[in-house]
């Protein structure tokens, strides 16, 4: 829960002080970022629980018992899910705390978009754990795709004054719209990269995909 | 009914055969052990039986249910107990028995008074509210038993159930799994290196060795099918006396275990005089001699020319290897 204080108190008032973007400030600007990147580290992070369920045996037990894969795939997103929901509402109550303009109907929008977004973000965490046998393994991979992710969503910076050869690598990141839609209800006024239907719909074509190679994933693996 | 019955069932890993071709027939209310050192590939059948693994070929039928294409229908019907611990340390003991419940669909109106009961069996009541993580090795693996049975399975599966635990939390399992048998008449399969544990427990007991099944009978008829008595044998010179040993037909088979010798022979008594005679007249000291009944460690080395150790693998001495290679 640290390096969410660091960015949005830290890096954001560091940053807002010396950078201007007209019509908001900067820890505004950040705090839909800061958002996505909780959820997003959060989610893939917990993935970590599939490896430690197989290492303690405990798999073993869930696997043998009565249920169908499925299922299983289902309970590991709801609870990984519900940890990250969790702590992207900190996210949100830290905003508040730090002065940071946010209605309550803002507030309001952003939960269910919240929810939508984390549930792709929690299935890549569980895919790659599906495949990795080691936590050491598990921890460089995550790091090799969240930093990356991170980076390249738009959470720090507005991707529209971008060159054109950097902007397509925003543009094939998801995450790119989970921010440009947190930022559309979350900020009055805001510009968004897409309207934020289609950035609803981006979100979710990947929720199903990311679901769907989950879950067969998850049963092949297990 | 044949509570499990395997056709040809075996399982590859690459080019190692773990299981080869195993055929066997365990009936209602038997106590069936799977003995063998680590790695023969009793872990693997088990896994395959409870539907974890798929078989490279072959099949088997748990209940009734077919291991391949009723997996869903064998789970609901048997309950395991896994050589690796498989409970969940940060709830009580209560709580892995009610996760567990709702796994397997135990009705909420009878879950409850089922739980109380199959705690009182591995007399856990007390600790129920206890995080498990403050429960001994062996108050873990009573739980885990008590957790198997709370769906009253009709067969019930342990995986070397006391590996690891100080002897006398072996005795008291050995008592809850008698216990079971007699009070609920469930069929029980267990996997053990343990000698004296398969022998105690099981009506029947399956020898594996090498990934096959090598002899299967109950452990009296196996020891009865050596035919002979173990004389035991302490000298100053194992190797010389050895050497006179194999010239005589004195003894079947001849092994070396920490410094003693084992002979094999069909009459102890008669042959026990010329034995020492041998010794005395070739000027090898005896230092103690016994005479016992053959134990299911002999029936091992009979079947397979080695011996079942917790390292599986251990190797012979020169003089082992000698022994085995002129003798068996």
């Amino acid at each position: 829960m640290i390096t969410p204080v660091l960015w949005l108190v830290i890096f954001g008032s560091g940053l807002g002080f010396s950078l201007t973007i007209p019509g908001f400030n900067y820890q505004q600007f950040l705090l839909p970022g800061i958002i996505a990147q909780t959820l997003l580290f959060t989610a893939m992070f917990l993935g970590i629980s599939v490896i430690w369920d197989r290492q303690f045996g405990f798999m073993k037990e869930i696997l043998v018992a009565p249920i169908g894969r499925v299922s299983i795939f289902a309970g590991k997103m709801l609870g990984v899910g519900t940890s990250a929901m969790i702590q992207g509402l900190i996210v949100i109550l830290l905003g508040f705390l730090i002065g940071i303009p946010l209605s309550l109907y803002a507030v309001c929008l952003a939960i269910p978009l919240m929810l939508l977004i984390t549930v792709g973000l929690v299935c890549i965490g569980l895919i790659i754990a599906s495949f990795m046998a080691s936590l050491e393994s598990f921890g460089t991979i995550v790091t090799f795709v969240n930093m990356p992710m991170f980076f390249l969503s738009g959470a720090l910076f507005p991707v529209m004054n971008l060159p054109w050869w950097l902007k397509w690598a925003f543009y094939v990141n998801p995450l790119t719209y989970s921010v440009d839609a947190l930022r559309s209800v979350m900020i009055n006024g805001w510009h968004s990269i897409l309207p934020l239907e289609y950035n609803i719909l981006i979100i979710v074509v990947f929720d199903v995909v990311t679901v769907v190679i989950g879950t067969y994933a998850f049963g092949k693996r297990q | 009914m044949n509570a499990i019955e395997t056709m040809d069932l075996t399982r590859k890993f690459g080019s190692l055969t773990a299981v080869d071709n195993v055929n066997l027939k365990v009936t209602e209310g038997e106590i069936f052990g799977l003995l063998g050192p680590n790695g023969a590939g009793k872990s693997t059948t088990i896994s395959m039986l409870c539907t974890i693994m798929k078989p490279t070929s072959g099949t088997a039928k748990v209940n009734g249910y077919d291991i391949v294409h009723e997996p869903g229908q064998v789970r609901g019907s048997i309950g395991i107990v896994f050589q690796d611990p498989s409970i969940d340390d940060k709830l009580t003991g209560r709580e892995n028995m009610e996760m567990h419940a709702d796994l397997y669909n135990v009705p909420r109106d009878v879950m409850h008074s089922r739980i109380d009961e199959v705690l009182q069996l591995v007399e856990l009541e007390d600790r129920a509210s206890d995080y498990v993580n403050t429960y001994s090795g062996g108050m873990r693996r009573r739980l885990e038993i008590a957790r198997s049975l709370i769906h009253y399975p009709r067969v019930l599966f342990l995986d070397e159930p006391t590996l690891g635990l100080d002897p006398q939390s072996r005795d008291h399992i050995w008592s809850y799994i008698r216990d079971l048998k007699k009070r609920e008449n469930i069929t029980i399969i267990l996997t053990t290196h343990y000698m004296e544990e398969a022998d105690e427990l099981c009506d029947r007991i399956a020898i594996i060795d090498r990934s096959r099944i090598i002899a299967m009978d109950t452990p009296h008829n196996l020891k009865e099918e050596l035919k002979g008595e173990i004389i035991i044998l302490q000298t100053n010179n194992n190797d010389r006396l050895v050497d006179k040993l194999l010239e005589t037909e004195l003894a079947d088979s001849i092994t070396e275990i920490n410094g003693e010798l084992n002979l094999k022979v069909k009459n102890a008594h008669t042959a026990l005089p010329r034995i020492v005679e041998l010794a005395v007249s070739n000027s090898v000291y005896v230092d103690s001699i016994s005479i016992r009944e053959p134990h299911l460690d002999d029936v091992f080395m009979h079947f397979t020319g080695r011996e079942i150790r917790e390292t599986g693998g251990r190797a012979l001495t020169g003089m082992g290897a000698r022994i085995r290679g002129s003798l068996k």
